[in-house]
Protein backbone atom coordinates (compact mmCIF):
# COMPACT_ATOMS: atom_id res chain seq x y z
CA UNK A 1 0.00 0.00 0.00
CA UNK A 2 1.50 3.16 -1.27
CA UNK A 3 0.70 6.75 0.26
CA UNK A 4 -2.73 8.66 -1.14
CA UNK A 5 -0.78 10.98 -3.53
CA UNK A 6 0.15 8.05 -5.58
CA UNK A 7 -2.77 5.72 -5.22
CA UNK A 8 -4.37 4.65 -8.82
CA UNK A 9 -7.15 2.39 -9.04
CA UNK A 10 -10.43 1.74 -7.59
CA UNK A 11 -9.49 0.86 -4.02
CA UNK A 12 -10.01 2.34 -0.92
CA UNK A 13 -7.94 4.36 1.33
CA UNK A 14 -7.67 2.33 4.39
CA UNK A 15 -9.33 5.01 6.38
CA UNK A 16 -12.65 4.49 3.92
CA UNK A 17 -12.70 0.99 4.21
CA UNK A 18 -12.60 0.90 7.47
CA UNK A 19 -15.14 3.47 8.31
CA UNK A 20 -17.56 1.80 5.93
CA UNK A 21 -16.96 -1.48 6.88
CA UNK A 22 -17.34 -0.66 10.73
CA UNK A 23 -20.12 1.55 10.21
CA UNK A 24 -21.99 -0.87 8.15
CA UNK A 25 -20.94 -3.63 10.10
CA UNK A 26 -21.66 -2.33 13.46
CA UNK A 27 -25.41 -1.47 12.23
CA UNK A 28 -26.01 -5.02 11.17
CA UNK A 29 -24.73 -6.59 14.31
CA UNK A 30 -27.42 -4.47 16.50
CA UNK A 31 -30.09 -6.85 15.51
CA UNK A 32 -27.85 -9.85 15.91
CA UNK A 33 -26.94 -8.65 20.10
CA UNK A 34 -30.54 -7.17 20.51
CA UNK A 35 -31.84 -11.09 19.92
CA UNK A 36 -29.01 -12.56 21.56
CA UNK A 37 -29.81 -10.50 24.69
CA UNK A 38 -33.49 -11.23 24.01
CA UNK A 39 -32.57 -14.86 24.99
CA UNK A 40 -31.74 -13.77 28.25
CA UNK A 41 -34.16 -11.47 29.63
CA UNK A 42 -35.83 -12.74 32.82
CA UNK A 43 -39.13 -10.87 31.36
CA UNK A 44 -40.95 -7.59 31.48
CA UNK A 45 -39.82 -6.82 34.61
CA UNK A 46 -36.06 -6.62 33.60
CA UNK A 47 -32.96 -8.16 34.89
CA UNK A 48 -31.52 -11.40 33.08
CA UNK A 49 -31.35 -15.28 33.43
CA UNK A 50 -30.42 -18.59 31.87
CA UNK A 51 -33.59 -20.29 32.62
CA UNK A 52 -34.58 -19.70 28.37
CA UNK A 53 -31.59 -21.60 27.74
CA UNK A 54 -31.09 -24.02 30.49
CA UNK A 55 -34.88 -25.31 29.45
CA UNK A 56 -33.63 -26.68 26.17
CA UNK A 57 -31.34 -29.40 27.73
CA UNK A 58 -34.06 -29.51 30.71
CA UNK A 59 -36.29 -33.24 29.60
CA UNK A 60 -38.94 -32.03 31.31
CA UNK A 61 -39.68 -28.63 29.72
CA UNK A 62 -38.47 -30.31 26.49
CA UNK A 63 -42.48 -32.07 26.33
CA UNK A 64 -43.24 -28.47 26.01
CA UNK A 65 -40.97 -27.98 22.42
CA UNK A 66 -42.14 -31.43 20.95
CA UNK A 67 -43.81 -29.58 18.23
CA UNK A 68 -40.95 -27.97 17.36
CA UNK A 69 -38.83 -31.15 17.50
CA UNK A 70 -40.60 -33.07 15.33
CA UNK A 71 -40.53 -29.56 12.66
CA UNK A 72 -36.91 -29.43 12.56
CA UNK A 73 -36.71 -33.24 12.06
CA UNK A 74 -39.03 -32.70 8.94
CA UNK A 75 -37.03 -29.76 7.87
CA UNK A 76 -33.76 -32.38 7.95
CA UNK A 77 -35.71 -34.73 6.32
CA UNK A 78 -36.85 -31.79 3.75
CA UNK A 79 -33.50 -31.06 3.55
CA UNK A 80 -32.30 -34.56 2.77
CA UNK A 81 -34.89 -35.56 0.51
CA UNK A 82 -34.35 -32.09 -1.94
CA UNK A 83 -30.49 -32.54 -1.94
CA UNK A 84 -31.37 -36.06 -3.87
CA UNK A 85 -33.45 -34.34 -6.06
CA UNK A 86 -30.87 -32.48 -6.96
CA UNK A 87 -28.01 -35.01 -7.35
CA UNK A 88 -30.60 -37.59 -8.38
CA UNK A 89 -32.14 -35.54 -11.08
CA UNK A 90 -30.27 -32.10 -12.06
CA UNK A 91 -26.86 -32.97 -11.97
CA UNK A 92 -27.16 -36.11 -14.36
CA UNK A 93 -29.39 -33.53 -16.73
CA UNK A 94 -26.85 -30.85 -16.19
CA UNK A 95 -23.11 -33.36 -17.07
CA UNK A 96 -25.71 -34.80 -20.18
CA UNK A 97 -26.56 -31.68 -21.66
CA UNK A 98 -22.71 -30.61 -20.80
CA UNK A 99 -21.61 -33.28 -22.92
CA UNK A 100 -24.09 -34.26 -25.33
CA UNK A 101 -26.55 -31.02 -25.41
CA UNK A 102 -24.71 -28.32 -25.68
CA UNK A 103 -27.45 -26.60 -27.84
CA UNK A 104 -29.72 -27.02 -24.84
CA UNK A 105 -27.20 -25.02 -22.38
CA UNK A 106 -28.70 -21.76 -22.80
CA UNK A 107 -32.69 -23.45 -22.55
CA UNK A 108 -31.55 -25.20 -19.22
CA UNK A 109 -30.03 -22.21 -18.01
CA UNK A 110 -33.02 -20.07 -18.72
CA UNK A 111 -35.65 -22.86 -16.83
CA UNK A 112 -33.65 -22.82 -13.93
CA UNK A 113 -33.43 -19.68 -13.53
CA UNK A 114 -37.27 -19.44 -13.15
CA UNK A 115 -37.55 -19.47 -9.82
CA UNK A 116 -36.75 -16.27 -9.47
CA UNK A 117 -38.87 -15.06 -11.50
CA UNK A 118 -42.08 -17.26 -10.32
CA UNK A 119 -41.20 -16.29 -6.52
CA UNK A 120 -42.35 -18.99 -3.84
CA UNK A 121 -45.61 -16.61 -3.05
CA UNK A 122 -46.68 -17.14 -6.78
CA UNK A 123 -45.78 -20.76 -7.03
CA UNK A 124 -47.53 -21.73 -4.12
CA UNK A 125 -50.92 -20.43 -5.92
CA UNK A 126 -50.80 -23.20 -8.52
CA UNK A 127 -49.16 -26.26 -6.02
CA UNK A 128 -51.83 -26.29 -4.06
CA UNK A 129 -54.04 -28.08 -6.35
CA UNK A 130 -50.70 -30.05 -7.66
CA UNK A 131 -50.65 -31.27 -3.87
CA UNK A 132 -53.78 -32.11 -3.81
CA UNK A 133 -53.01 -34.83 -6.39
CA UNK A 134 -49.53 -35.31 -4.59
CA UNK A 135 -50.85 -36.60 -1.45
CA UNK A 136 -53.61 -39.01 -2.82
CA UNK A 137 -50.39 -40.74 -4.46
CA UNK A 138 -47.49 -40.52 -1.75
CA UNK A 139 -49.65 -39.65 1.43
CA UNK A 140 -49.44 -36.12 3.31
CA UNK A 141 -45.91 -37.13 4.56
CA UNK A 142 -43.68 -34.18 5.37
CA UNK A 143 -40.72 -35.26 3.14
CA UNK A 144 -43.45 -34.52 -0.05
CA UNK A 145 -42.83 -30.80 0.42
CA UNK A 146 -39.23 -31.84 -1.27
CA UNK A 147 -40.67 -31.67 -4.74
CA UNK A 148 -41.76 -27.75 -4.02
CA UNK A 149 -38.17 -27.07 -2.52
CA UNK A 150 -36.52 -28.66 -5.26
CA UNK A 151 -38.12 -26.10 -7.84
CA UNK A 152 -37.11 -23.64 -5.17
CA UNK A 153 -33.19 -24.01 -4.70
CA UNK A 154 -33.20 -24.80 -8.53
CA UNK A 155 -30.76 -21.27 -9.33
CA UNK A 156 -28.67 -21.62 -6.47
CA UNK A 157 -27.77 -25.44 -7.35
CA UNK A 158 -27.67 -25.09 -10.49
CA UNK A 159 -25.36 -21.95 -10.33
CA UNK A 160 -23.22 -24.07 -7.72
CA UNK A 161 -22.90 -26.99 -10.28
CA UNK A 162 -22.35 -24.56 -13.37
CA UNK A 163 -19.40 -22.83 -12.51
CA UNK A 164 -17.88 -25.98 -11.55
CA UNK A 165 -18.48 -27.89 -14.92
CA UNK A 166 -17.93 -24.76 -16.96
CA UNK A 167 -14.05 -24.77 -15.28
CA UNK A 168 -13.48 -28.32 -15.62
CA UNK A 169 -13.16 -29.92 -19.49
CA UNK A 170 -15.83 -32.50 -19.22
CA UNK A 171 -15.94 -33.54 -22.86
CA UNK A 172 -12.07 -33.84 -23.06
CA UNK A 173 -12.05 -35.68 -19.61
CA UNK A 174 -14.97 -37.77 -20.70
CA UNK A 175 -13.23 -38.75 -24.22
CA UNK A 176 -10.27 -39.73 -22.86
CA UNK A 177 -11.50 -42.18 -20.32
CA UNK A 178 -13.67 -43.36 -23.19
CA UNK A 179 -10.98 -43.88 -25.54
CA UNK A 180 -9.07 -45.82 -22.65
CA UNK A 181 -12.09 -47.96 -22.87
CA UNK A 182 -13.70 -47.06 -19.84
CA UNK A 183 -18.02 -47.47 -20.21
CA UNK A 184 -20.04 -44.31 -19.53
CA UNK A 185 -20.91 -45.59 -15.39
CA UNK A 186 -17.00 -45.85 -15.09
CA UNK A 187 -16.42 -42.12 -16.96
CA UNK A 188 -19.25 -40.93 -14.59
CA UNK A 189 -17.89 -42.42 -11.30
CA UNK A 190 -14.51 -42.32 -11.98
CA UNK A 191 -14.02 -39.60 -13.62
CA UNK A 192 -16.56 -36.94 -13.98
CA UNK A 193 -17.95 -37.08 -10.14
CA UNK A 194 -14.83 -36.72 -8.80
CA UNK A 195 -14.07 -33.48 -10.86
CA UNK A 196 -17.21 -31.92 -9.99
CA UNK A 197 -17.21 -32.57 -6.52
CA UNK A 198 -16.55 -29.54 -5.09
CA UNK A 199 -19.70 -27.95 -7.17
CA UNK A 200 -22.00 -30.76 -6.01
CA UNK A 201 -20.82 -29.92 -2.10
CA UNK A 202 -22.03 -26.53 -2.59
CA UNK A 203 -24.72 -27.37 -4.52
CA UNK A 204 -25.94 -29.69 -1.59
CA UNK A 205 -25.02 -27.25 1.07
CA UNK A 206 -26.54 -24.19 -0.51
CA UNK A 207 -29.75 -26.53 -0.72
CA UNK A 208 -29.89 -27.63 2.88
CA UNK A 209 -29.62 -23.63 3.80
CA UNK A 210 -32.45 -22.88 1.16
CA UNK A 211 -34.25 -25.82 2.89
CA UNK A 212 -33.88 -24.99 6.19
CA UNK A 213 -34.96 -20.99 5.43
CA UNK A 214 -38.13 -22.13 3.86
CA UNK A 215 -41.27 -20.43 5.36
CA UNK A 216 -44.14 -19.19 2.11
CA UNK A 217 -44.50 -22.73 0.80
CA UNK A 218 -44.84 -24.53 3.95
CA UNK A 219 -46.92 -22.32 5.69
CA UNK A 220 -49.38 -21.51 2.99
CA UNK A 221 -49.58 -25.12 2.51
CA UNK A 222 -50.10 -25.82 5.89
CA UNK A 223 -47.24 -27.81 6.34
CA UNK A 224 -45.11 -27.58 9.69
CA UNK A 225 -41.47 -27.27 8.83
CA UNK A 226 -38.23 -25.36 11.25
CA UNK A 227 -39.70 -21.72 10.17
CA UNK A 228 -43.55 -21.95 10.73
CA UNK A 229 -42.92 -23.82 13.87
CA UNK A 230 -40.83 -21.02 15.30
CA UNK A 231 -43.37 -18.21 14.04
CA UNK A 232 -46.00 -20.87 16.61
CA UNK A 233 -43.64 -21.03 19.09
CA UNK A 234 -42.99 -17.73 19.04
CA UNK A 235 -46.28 -16.98 20.14
CA UNK A 236 -46.53 -18.46 23.30
CA UNK A 237 -42.83 -18.49 24.13
CA UNK A 238 -41.28 -15.65 21.67
CA UNK A 239 -37.84 -16.75 24.15
CA UNK A 240 -37.13 -19.94 22.99
CA UNK A 241 -38.31 -18.91 18.91
CA UNK A 242 -35.44 -16.73 19.01
CA UNK A 243 -32.82 -19.22 20.60
CA UNK A 244 -33.90 -21.83 17.75
CA UNK A 245 -33.64 -18.71 15.22
CA UNK A 246 -30.32 -18.03 16.40
CA UNK A 247 -29.00 -21.81 16.35
CA UNK A 248 -30.59 -21.77 13.04
CA UNK A 249 -28.88 -18.62 11.67
CA UNK A 250 -25.41 -20.13 13.43
CA UNK A 251 -25.73 -23.35 11.58
CA UNK A 252 -26.13 -22.08 8.02
CA UNK A 253 -23.43 -19.34 8.94
CA UNK A 254 -21.25 -22.43 9.47
CA UNK A 255 -22.63 -23.90 6.27
CA UNK A 256 -21.91 -21.45 3.77
CA UNK A 257 -18.26 -20.59 5.75
CA UNK A 258 -17.73 -23.96 4.09
CA UNK A 259 -19.29 -23.30 0.99
CA UNK A 260 -16.74 -20.53 0.49
CA UNK A 261 -13.78 -22.46 2.03
CA UNK A 262 -15.08 -25.30 -0.84
CA UNK A 263 -15.16 -22.76 -3.18
CA UNK A 264 -11.52 -20.80 -2.38
CA UNK A 265 -9.43 -23.53 -2.77
CA UNK A 266 -7.03 -22.52 -5.70
CA UNK A 267 -3.91 -23.16 -6.24
CA UNK A 268 -1.18 -20.92 -4.80
CA UNK A 269 -3.47 -20.72 -1.77
CA UNK A 270 -1.33 -23.44 0.44
CA UNK A 271 1.90 -20.56 0.57
CA UNK A 272 -0.20 -18.74 2.66
CA UNK B 1 -20.26 -50.92 -61.10
CA UNK B 2 -17.02 -49.20 -62.34
CA UNK B 3 -18.99 -45.74 -61.80
CA UNK B 4 -19.74 -46.53 -58.28
CA UNK B 5 -16.34 -47.66 -57.27
CA UNK B 6 -14.52 -44.48 -59.15
CA UNK B 7 -14.85 -42.23 -56.34
CA UNK B 8 -13.33 -44.88 -54.04
CA UNK B 9 -10.70 -45.48 -56.64
CA UNK B 10 -9.93 -41.35 -56.41
CA UNK B 11 -10.22 -41.35 -52.74
CA UNK B 12 -10.47 -44.85 -51.47
CA UNK B 13 -9.70 -43.99 -47.68
CA UNK B 14 -13.14 -41.68 -47.38
CA UNK B 15 -14.49 -44.66 -48.81
CA UNK B 16 -13.82 -47.19 -46.68
CA UNK B 17 -14.38 -45.34 -43.83
CA UNK B 18 -17.81 -44.62 -44.90
CA UNK B 19 -18.92 -47.83 -45.14
CA UNK B 20 -16.70 -48.63 -41.77
CA UNK B 21 -19.16 -45.58 -40.02
CA UNK B 22 -22.37 -46.96 -41.00
CA UNK B 23 -22.40 -49.90 -38.34
CA UNK B 24 -20.90 -47.75 -35.59
CA UNK B 25 -23.54 -44.62 -36.97
CA UNK B 26 -26.59 -46.97 -35.78
CA UNK B 27 -25.34 -47.03 -32.56
CA UNK B 28 -25.03 -43.36 -32.33
CA UNK B 29 -28.62 -43.67 -33.14
CA UNK B 30 -29.72 -45.84 -30.38
CA UNK B 31 -27.76 -44.01 -27.99
CA UNK B 32 -29.21 -40.82 -29.38
CA UNK B 33 -33.02 -41.60 -28.25
CA UNK B 34 -31.22 -43.25 -24.92
CA UNK B 35 -29.71 -39.87 -24.50
CA UNK B 36 -32.60 -37.89 -24.95
CA UNK B 37 -34.21 -40.43 -22.54
CA UNK B 38 -32.29 -38.71 -20.66
CA UNK B 39 -33.14 -36.15 -20.36
CA UNK B 40 -36.98 -37.03 -19.14
CA UNK B 41 -36.90 -37.28 -15.57
CA UNK B 42 -36.08 -33.86 -15.26
CA UNK B 43 -38.04 -32.41 -17.75
CA UNK B 44 -40.67 -34.31 -16.19
CA UNK B 45 -40.49 -32.98 -13.09
CA UNK B 46 -39.73 -29.59 -13.90
CA UNK B 47 -43.05 -29.84 -15.88
CA UNK B 48 -44.82 -30.94 -13.27
CA UNK B 49 -43.36 -28.41 -10.51
CA UNK B 50 -43.06 -25.71 -11.81
CA UNK B 51 -44.72 -25.22 -15.32
CA UNK B 52 -48.12 -26.93 -14.09
CA UNK B 53 -47.88 -24.32 -10.86
CA UNK B 54 -47.02 -21.57 -12.47
CA UNK B 55 -49.92 -21.78 -15.28
CA UNK B 56 -52.37 -23.03 -13.07
CA UNK B 57 -51.43 -19.79 -10.64
CA UNK B 58 -51.87 -17.53 -13.89
CA UNK B 59 -54.73 -19.82 -15.64
CA UNK B 60 -57.25 -19.39 -12.04
CA UNK B 61 -57.12 -16.31 -11.75
CA UNK B 62 -59.18 -16.25 -15.52
CA UNK B 63 -61.82 -18.68 -14.04
CA UNK B 64 -65.12 -18.56 -11.36
CA UNK B 65 -65.77 -20.41 -8.69
CA UNK B 66 -67.48 -22.69 -11.08
CA UNK B 67 -64.75 -22.99 -13.48
CA UNK B 68 -66.16 -21.18 -16.19
CA UNK B 69 -63.97 -17.88 -18.00
CA UNK B 70 -64.49 -14.49 -16.69
CA UNK B 71 -62.43 -11.42 -16.48
CA UNK B 72 -64.23 -10.65 -12.63
CA UNK B 73 -61.13 -11.29 -10.48
CA UNK B 74 -58.59 -9.50 -12.97
CA UNK B 75 -60.91 -6.44 -12.93
CA UNK B 76 -60.55 -6.78 -9.38
CA UNK B 77 -57.53 -6.46 -9.31
CA UNK B 78 -58.43 -2.94 -10.19
CA UNK B 79 -60.26 -2.65 -6.14
CA UNK B 80 -59.01 0.24 -4.41
CA UNK B 81 -57.68 -1.80 -1.66
CA UNK B 82 -55.55 -4.19 -4.49
CA UNK B 83 -54.32 -1.50 -5.91
CA UNK B 84 -52.92 0.29 -2.62
CA UNK B 85 -51.23 -3.36 -1.90
CA UNK B 86 -49.48 -3.17 -5.04
CA UNK B 87 -48.69 0.98 -3.86
CA UNK B 88 -46.82 0.01 -0.85
CA UNK B 89 -45.08 -2.97 -2.63
CA UNK B 90 -44.01 -0.40 -4.92
CA UNK B 91 -42.43 2.19 -2.88
CA UNK B 92 -41.13 -0.18 0.19
CA UNK B 93 -39.25 -2.38 -2.88
CA UNK B 94 -38.31 0.92 -4.39
CA UNK B 95 -36.90 2.52 -1.59
CA UNK B 96 -35.57 -0.28 0.00
CA UNK B 97 -33.72 -1.26 -3.41
CA UNK B 98 -32.50 2.35 -3.85
CA UNK B 99 -30.73 2.14 -0.57
CA UNK B 100 -30.10 -0.88 -0.22
CA UNK B 101 -28.18 -0.70 -3.54
CA UNK B 102 -26.48 2.51 -2.34
CA UNK B 103 -24.77 1.08 0.96
CA UNK B 104 -23.61 -2.32 -0.57
CA UNK B 105 -22.38 -0.41 -3.68
CA UNK B 106 -20.05 1.45 -0.80
CA UNK B 107 -19.20 -1.94 1.05
CA UNK B 108 -18.23 -3.76 -1.99
CA UNK B 109 -16.09 -0.55 -2.64
CA UNK B 110 -14.45 -1.16 0.58
CA UNK B 111 -13.75 -4.52 0.33
CA UNK B 112 -11.95 -4.33 -2.62
CA UNK B 113 -9.26 -3.37 -0.30
CA UNK B 114 -9.09 -6.59 1.59
CA UNK B 115 -7.27 -9.71 0.19
CA UNK B 116 -9.76 -12.12 -2.19
CA UNK B 117 -8.98 -14.67 0.20
CA UNK B 118 -8.67 -13.25 3.24
CA UNK B 119 -10.76 -13.86 6.20
CA UNK B 120 -12.83 -10.87 6.28
CA UNK B 121 -13.98 -11.21 2.31
CA UNK B 122 -14.61 -14.93 3.50
CA UNK B 123 -17.12 -14.20 6.41
CA UNK B 124 -18.74 -10.75 4.56
CA UNK B 125 -19.72 -13.35 1.96
CA UNK B 126 -20.85 -16.16 3.83
CA UNK B 127 -22.77 -13.79 6.47
CA UNK B 128 -24.57 -12.07 3.07
CA UNK B 129 -25.82 -15.03 1.75
CA UNK B 130 -27.14 -16.06 5.05
CA UNK B 131 -28.66 -13.15 5.44
CA UNK B 132 -29.86 -12.32 1.96
CA UNK B 133 -31.25 -15.89 1.89
CA UNK B 134 -31.90 -17.58 4.71
CA UNK B 135 -33.77 -13.97 6.53
CA UNK B 136 -37.11 -14.70 6.32
CA UNK B 137 -38.90 -15.27 9.68
CA UNK B 138 -35.59 -14.31 11.49
CA UNK B 139 -35.80 -10.89 10.52
CA UNK B 140 -38.87 -10.22 12.00
CA UNK B 141 -37.86 -11.59 15.48
CA UNK B 142 -34.41 -9.99 15.14
CA UNK B 143 -36.35 -6.48 14.73
CA UNK B 144 -38.99 -7.20 17.08
CA UNK B 145 -35.74 -7.82 19.70
CA UNK B 146 -34.61 -4.53 18.38
CA UNK B 147 -36.97 -2.01 17.58
CA UNK B 148 -39.91 -3.77 19.22
CA UNK B 149 -41.84 -2.07 21.74
CA UNK B 150 -39.85 -3.90 24.51
CA UNK B 151 -36.66 -4.00 21.91
CA UNK B 152 -33.21 -3.28 22.99
CA UNK B 153 -32.77 0.12 20.88
CA UNK B 154 -36.55 1.37 21.54
CA UNK B 155 -35.51 0.47 25.37
CA UNK B 156 -32.08 2.68 25.00
CA UNK B 157 -33.27 5.63 23.60
CA UNK B 158 -36.40 6.49 26.09
CA UNK B 159 -34.50 5.39 29.38
CA UNK B 160 -31.21 7.08 28.25
CA UNK B 161 -32.01 9.31 25.32
CA UNK B 162 -35.42 10.24 26.32
CA UNK B 163 -37.09 9.70 22.55
CA UNK B 164 -39.84 7.60 22.45
CA UNK B 165 -39.41 6.20 18.44
CA UNK B 166 -43.14 5.15 18.53
CA UNK B 167 -44.39 8.26 19.99
CA UNK B 168 -46.84 8.69 16.68
CA UNK B 169 -47.78 4.84 16.90
CA UNK B 170 -46.05 1.61 16.71
CA UNK B 171 -45.13 1.27 13.16
CA UNK B 172 -43.17 -1.63 13.41
CA UNK B 173 -46.10 -4.24 12.43
CA UNK B 174 -47.60 -1.60 9.65
CA UNK B 175 -45.68 -1.30 6.56
CA UNK B 176 -42.88 1.59 7.17
CA UNK B 177 -41.89 -1.21 9.82
CA UNK B 178 -40.79 -3.70 6.75
CA UNK B 179 -38.23 -1.15 5.63
CA UNK B 180 -35.42 -1.64 8.48
CA UNK B 181 -35.70 -5.53 8.17
CA UNK B 182 -35.81 -5.40 4.19
CA UNK B 183 -32.71 -3.84 4.13
CA UNK B 184 -31.12 -6.11 6.37
CA UNK B 185 -31.66 -8.63 3.79
CA UNK B 186 -31.10 -6.00 0.89
CA UNK B 187 -27.57 -5.36 1.48
CA UNK B 188 -26.30 -8.28 1.60
CA UNK B 189 -27.99 -9.55 -2.05
CA UNK B 190 -26.39 -6.22 -3.49
CA UNK B 191 -23.01 -7.21 -1.92
CA UNK B 192 -23.19 -10.63 -3.43
CA UNK B 193 -24.16 -9.72 -6.96
CA UNK B 194 -22.32 -6.75 -7.44
CA UNK B 195 -19.09 -7.66 -5.84
CA UNK B 196 -18.06 -9.61 -9.02
CA UNK B 197 -18.59 -6.44 -10.89
CA UNK B 198 -16.46 -4.47 -9.48
CA UNK B 199 -13.83 -6.68 -8.89
CA UNK B 200 -13.66 -7.09 -12.78
CA UNK B 201 -12.45 -3.34 -13.21
CA UNK B 202 -8.84 -4.01 -14.48
CA UNK B 203 -5.71 -2.67 -12.77
CA UNK B 204 -4.89 -2.17 -16.22
CA UNK B 205 -7.54 0.65 -16.81
CA UNK B 206 -6.85 2.62 -13.72
CA UNK B 207 -3.14 2.25 -14.58
CA UNK B 208 -3.75 3.57 -18.31
CA UNK B 209 -6.01 6.65 -16.91
CA UNK B 210 -2.80 7.22 -14.75
CA UNK B 211 -0.47 6.86 -17.37
CA UNK B 212 -2.66 9.49 -19.16
CA UNK B 213 -2.19 11.79 -16.56
CA UNK B 214 -6.39 10.83 -14.91
CA UNK B 215 -6.54 11.63 -11.36
CA UNK B 216 -8.67 9.32 -9.40
CA UNK B 217 -11.95 11.16 -9.43
CA UNK B 218 -11.41 11.24 -13.35
CA UNK B 219 -10.92 7.48 -13.62
CA UNK B 220 -14.05 7.16 -11.22
CA UNK B 221 -16.39 9.18 -13.10
CA UNK B 222 -15.12 8.45 -16.69
CA UNK B 223 -14.31 5.02 -16.97
CA UNK B 224 -15.14 2.93 -13.33
CA UNK B 225 -18.98 4.77 -13.32
CA UNK B 226 -19.71 4.03 -16.89
CA UNK B 227 -18.13 0.61 -16.68
CA UNK B 228 -20.24 -0.15 -13.66
CA UNK B 229 -23.56 1.44 -14.41
CA UNK B 230 -25.49 -1.05 -16.30
CA UNK B 231 -24.69 -3.87 -13.74
CA UNK B 232 -25.25 -1.24 -10.55
CA UNK B 233 -28.60 -0.72 -11.96
CA UNK B 234 -28.49 -4.49 -13.28
CA UNK B 235 -28.25 -4.59 -9.49
CA UNK B 236 -30.78 -2.60 -8.30
CA UNK B 237 -33.70 -3.85 -10.29
CA UNK B 238 -32.47 -7.65 -8.85
CA UNK B 239 -33.05 -5.68 -5.62
CA UNK B 240 -36.13 -4.58 -6.55
CA UNK B 241 -37.86 -7.99 -7.54
CA UNK B 242 -36.32 -9.35 -4.63
CA UNK B 243 -38.20 -7.02 -2.21
CA UNK B 244 -41.09 -7.11 -4.65
CA UNK B 245 -41.67 -11.05 -4.20
CA UNK B 246 -40.35 -11.25 0.05
CA UNK B 247 -43.03 -12.46 1.86
CA UNK B 248 -41.79 -14.52 5.18
CA UNK B 249 -40.13 -11.39 6.91
CA UNK B 250 -43.77 -9.31 5.92
CA UNK B 251 -45.94 -12.48 7.13
CA UNK B 252 -44.01 -12.95 10.27
CA UNK B 253 -44.10 -9.42 11.54
CA UNK B 254 -47.64 -8.26 10.18
CA UNK B 255 -50.26 -10.54 11.33
CA UNK B 256 -53.15 -8.29 10.94
CA UNK B 257 -54.58 -7.05 7.40
CA UNK B 258 -52.74 -7.69 4.53
CA UNK B 259 -51.04 -4.40 2.87
CA UNK B 260 -48.68 -5.32 0.37
CA UNK B 261 -49.24 -7.91 -2.58
CA UNK B 262 -47.66 -11.20 -1.25
CA UNK B 263 -49.98 -10.94 1.79
CA UNK B 264 -52.97 -10.22 -0.53
CA UNK B 265 -52.17 -13.37 -1.53
CA UNK B 266 -51.98 -14.89 1.54
CA UNK B 267 -55.36 -13.43 2.56
CA UNK B 268 -56.87 -14.39 -0.61
CA UNK B 269 -55.54 -18.09 -0.28
CA UNK B 270 -56.65 -18.28 3.37
CA UNK B 271 -60.40 -17.25 2.65
CA UNK B 272 -60.99 -19.38 0.65
CA UNK B 273 -64.52 -19.84 1.94
CA UNK B 274 -65.24 -16.60 1.55
CA UNK B 275 -67.06 -17.08 -1.82
CA UNK B 276 -65.89 -15.27 -5.08
CA UNK B 277 -62.12 -14.53 -3.53
CA UNK B 278 -60.79 -17.96 -4.18
CA UNK B 279 -59.59 -17.11 -7.94
CA UNK B 280 -58.29 -13.80 -6.37
CA UNK B 281 -55.25 -15.21 -5.45
CA UNK B 282 -54.73 -16.35 -9.30
CA UNK B 283 -54.93 -12.73 -10.57
CA UNK B 284 -52.94 -11.02 -7.83
CA UNK B 285 -50.51 -13.80 -9.10
CA UNK B 286 -51.00 -12.81 -12.22
CA UNK B 287 -50.29 -8.84 -11.40
CA UNK B 288 -46.91 -10.26 -9.69
CA UNK B 289 -45.56 -12.17 -12.46
CA UNK B 290 -45.83 -9.42 -14.84
CA UNK B 291 -44.21 -7.09 -12.64
CA UNK B 292 -41.62 -9.93 -12.04
CA UNK B 293 -40.98 -10.33 -15.86
CA UNK B 294 -40.41 -7.03 -16.47
CA UNK B 295 -38.04 -6.40 -14.21
CA UNK B 296 -36.31 -9.97 -14.16
CA UNK B 297 -35.85 -8.96 -18.41
CA UNK B 298 -34.65 -5.76 -17.84
CA UNK B 299 -31.92 -7.15 -15.48
CA UNK B 300 -30.89 -10.05 -17.63
CA UNK B 301 -30.64 -7.37 -20.34
CA UNK B 302 -28.13 -5.40 -18.07
CA UNK B 303 -26.48 -8.35 -17.25
CA UNK B 304 -25.50 -8.66 -20.90
CA UNK B 305 -24.08 -5.61 -21.15
CA UNK B 306 -22.45 -5.59 -18.21
CA UNK B 307 -20.65 -9.05 -19.23
CA UNK B 308 -19.46 -7.42 -21.96
CA UNK B 309 -16.25 -6.11 -19.45
CA UNK B 310 -15.81 -9.06 -17.55
CA UNK B 311 -14.17 -11.03 -20.25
Amino acid sequence: MSTDAVRIGAEPGKVARTVILGAVGLVFAVPILAMIEFTFRAGLGGGYTLDHWAALVDPEQNTKYRQLFTAIGNSLVLAVVTVAIVLVILLPTMILVQLQFPRLRRPLEFICIVPITVPAIVLVVGLAPVYGVVVRIFGSSAWTLAFAYGITVLPYAYRSIQANLSAVDVITLSEAARSLGANWLNVLWLVLLPNLRRGILAASLISVAVVLGEYTIASLLNRANLQTALVQVSKSDPYVAVIFALLALGLVLVLLLLISRIGSTRPGRKRT
Amino acid sequence: MTVANAPVLIDGGVGTSESRRRPVERVRRGRGLVKYLGLTPFAFYVLLFLAVPTLLALGTGFLDGDGSLTLDNITALFDPVILGAFASSFWVSALTAIVGAVVGALVCYALLGTRPDGAVRSFVDSASSVLAQFGGVMLAFAFIATIGIQGLVTVILRDRFGTDIYADGVWLYQVPGLLLPYLYFQVPLMIITFMPALQGLKPQWAEAAATLGGTRLIFWTRIAGPVLAPSFLGCLLLLFANAFSSYATAAALISQGAQIVPLQIRAALISETVLGRANVAGALALGMIVVMVVVMTSYSALQSRTARWQR
